[in-house]
């Protein structure tokens, strides 16, 4: 085609077109450009994030679920066990998904470590929580049914922990969202990638919508996690009713 | 290792300068969060009214993502010190405003009707009674606070600079050596502010109080939130 142009004296380098004015002008959310191209551009994107999410969030669960039963069973492994997930409150996402990264690499391993890691405080500590505060009568009455001890923990106590644990899956799963935008900063993966890219090309648009769709995606996450929790516990809506 | 204790002395003056910053942003968060959600959450506790306000604001606070907020923000406002502070701000608040209005809402009616039968003013019952048995829980939820800005203010790097973040994410510039010596000097940074007010907290409650009894304060409060919602 260009040796035809070529030929007939037309243009050599093709014509675009023109970006609209708010692309070219940076504007600071550009709903056209947007939409053009979220599916190539954002939606890939929100497919990671919630895969990073779930993938952490499950396997966090199943660490913390299982090392609160230890630790309900055998209060002296609670202490080191609390310390050592506190300490992760206090190491910036940033900085330990980087020194993670000479040990596993740059993959979607380290990131996953990095958020299982903080997820499991708040999930350890909540199911706990949660089992300890078992009312001293429901065990006295699971003991006069003749329960034993493995009935007691699956009927009565895990039963009547399950808000605070659920409450507990909740917080980790929103502060999960939060940190796989800042993962991307090791790799370009999930809602972060454009928000990192967009540091690096100063593109608004960029910088807005990544914002908002990670905003969303706790948002709905939140809200899902708290239907769940009253499908799954109805006796606490009676409850809160009743007083 | 070597590096890495060589990387102290050998940029003292960074550190020193980065880590001065980086207090000042986080005291500068703190003290926002401070005087938005402090006084809400002993007005609301003290009234008992206005639960569904206080569990509501800091359960979707809780959910927004840090990086995100400061991608926003710098969509609107431009690179600035606003982007940071508005990410540390909706990251003190839940803490500090949800025990805050527990702490208030708790208080032992029976200890605040025997106030009101002395005759107190319902300024007096508030200052002499019901903050002075508050002040443990408080100071728990500003404990928390503090320690989740200073191990967020590094983010701060990504819209202009100015805490150890700067190293943090230098990582070509500084190596590894320099991002694990700047994290080190941050999580000192929280257990100091957390022990700084860990003391303070001591020193305000009153005496034959005890302390709450917590796993460990960094721990962010969650339960009550929970079974109060």
């Amino acid at each position: 085609v260009s040796a035809v142009l070529l030929a007939q004296g037309g243009p050599v380098i093709p014509h675009f077109g023109e970006a609209d004015k708010c692309v070219r002008t940076n504007g600071t959310f550009c709903w056209h450009w947007f939409v053009d191209n979220f599916g190539t551009r954002f939606w890939p994107r929100v497919v990671e994030h919630i895969e990073l999410t779930l993938i952490a969030v499950g396997i966090g669960f199943v660490v913390a679920f299982a090392l609160a039963l230890i630790a309900f069973r055998y209060p002296r492994f609670e202490m080191p066990f609390a310390n050592v997930t506190a300490l992760f409150y206090t190491i910036p996402s940033i900085a330990f998904f980087q020194i993670m990264v000479p040990v596993t690499g740059i993959n979607r391993l380290t990131i996953e470590i990095g958020l299982v890691s903080y997820t499991l405080l708040v999930m350890f500590r909540n199911t706990l929580t949660g089992l300890r505060g078992v009312p001293p009568e429901a065990l006295d009455a699971a003991q006069g049914m003749g329960l034993t001890r493995r009935q007691t923990l699956l009927r009565v106590e895990l039963p009547l922990a399950t808000p605070a644990i659920i409450a507990g899956v909740r917080v980790a799963t929103v502060t999960t969202v939060s940190l796989a935008t800042i993962a991307a900063f090791i790799t370009p993966l999930g809602l972060g990638a454009p928000i990192f890219n967009a540091i690096q090309t100063g593109a608004n648009t960029d910088f807005f919508a990544a914002g908002a769709l990670a905003i969303i995606l706790a948002l709905l996450a939140d809200l899902i996690i708290v239907l769940a929790q009253r499908l799954i516990s109805p006796w606490m809506r009676a409850r809160s009713r009743a007083t | 290792v070597t590096q890495l204790i060589n990387f102290y002395p050998d940029h003292a003056h960074l550190l020193l300068s980065k880590t001065w910053s980086h207090i000042w942003v986080c005291a500068l968060g703190l003290a926002i969060a401070l005087v938005v959600a402090l006084p809400l959450g002993i007005y609301l506790g003290h009234k008992h009214r206005g639960a569904w306000i206080a569990l509501n604001v800091s359960n979707g606070f809780r959910a927004l993502p840090s990086l995100a907020l400061i991608a926003i923000s710098i969509a609107v406002f431009g690179i600035s010190l606003i982007n940071i502070q508005i990410a540390l701000f909706v990251l003190a608040v839940p803490p500090i405003l949800t025990n805050a209005y527990t702490a208030v809402d708790q208080v032992d009616p029976d200890a605040v009707d025997a106030a009101r039968g002395m005759g107190m003013r319902e300024r007096e019952v508030l200052l002499q009674v019901e903050l002075p048995l508050s002040w443990p829980l408080i100071f728990a939820g500003i404990r928390t606070g503090a320690v989740f800005i200073i191990a967020t203010a590094p983010l701060a790097a990504l819209t202009g600079g100015g805490t150890l973040g700067d190293i943090i994410v230098n990582q070509p510039t500084y190596h590894m050596s320099g991002v694990i010596a700047a994290t080190i000097l941050v999580v000192v940074l929280a257990f100091a502010a957390d022990g700084l007010l860990a003391l303070a907290q001591r020193a305000v409650t009153p005496e034959g109080l005890a302390l709450p009894k917590e796993i460990h304060s960094i721990v962010p409060p969650t339960e009550q939130v929970e079974i109060a919602a």
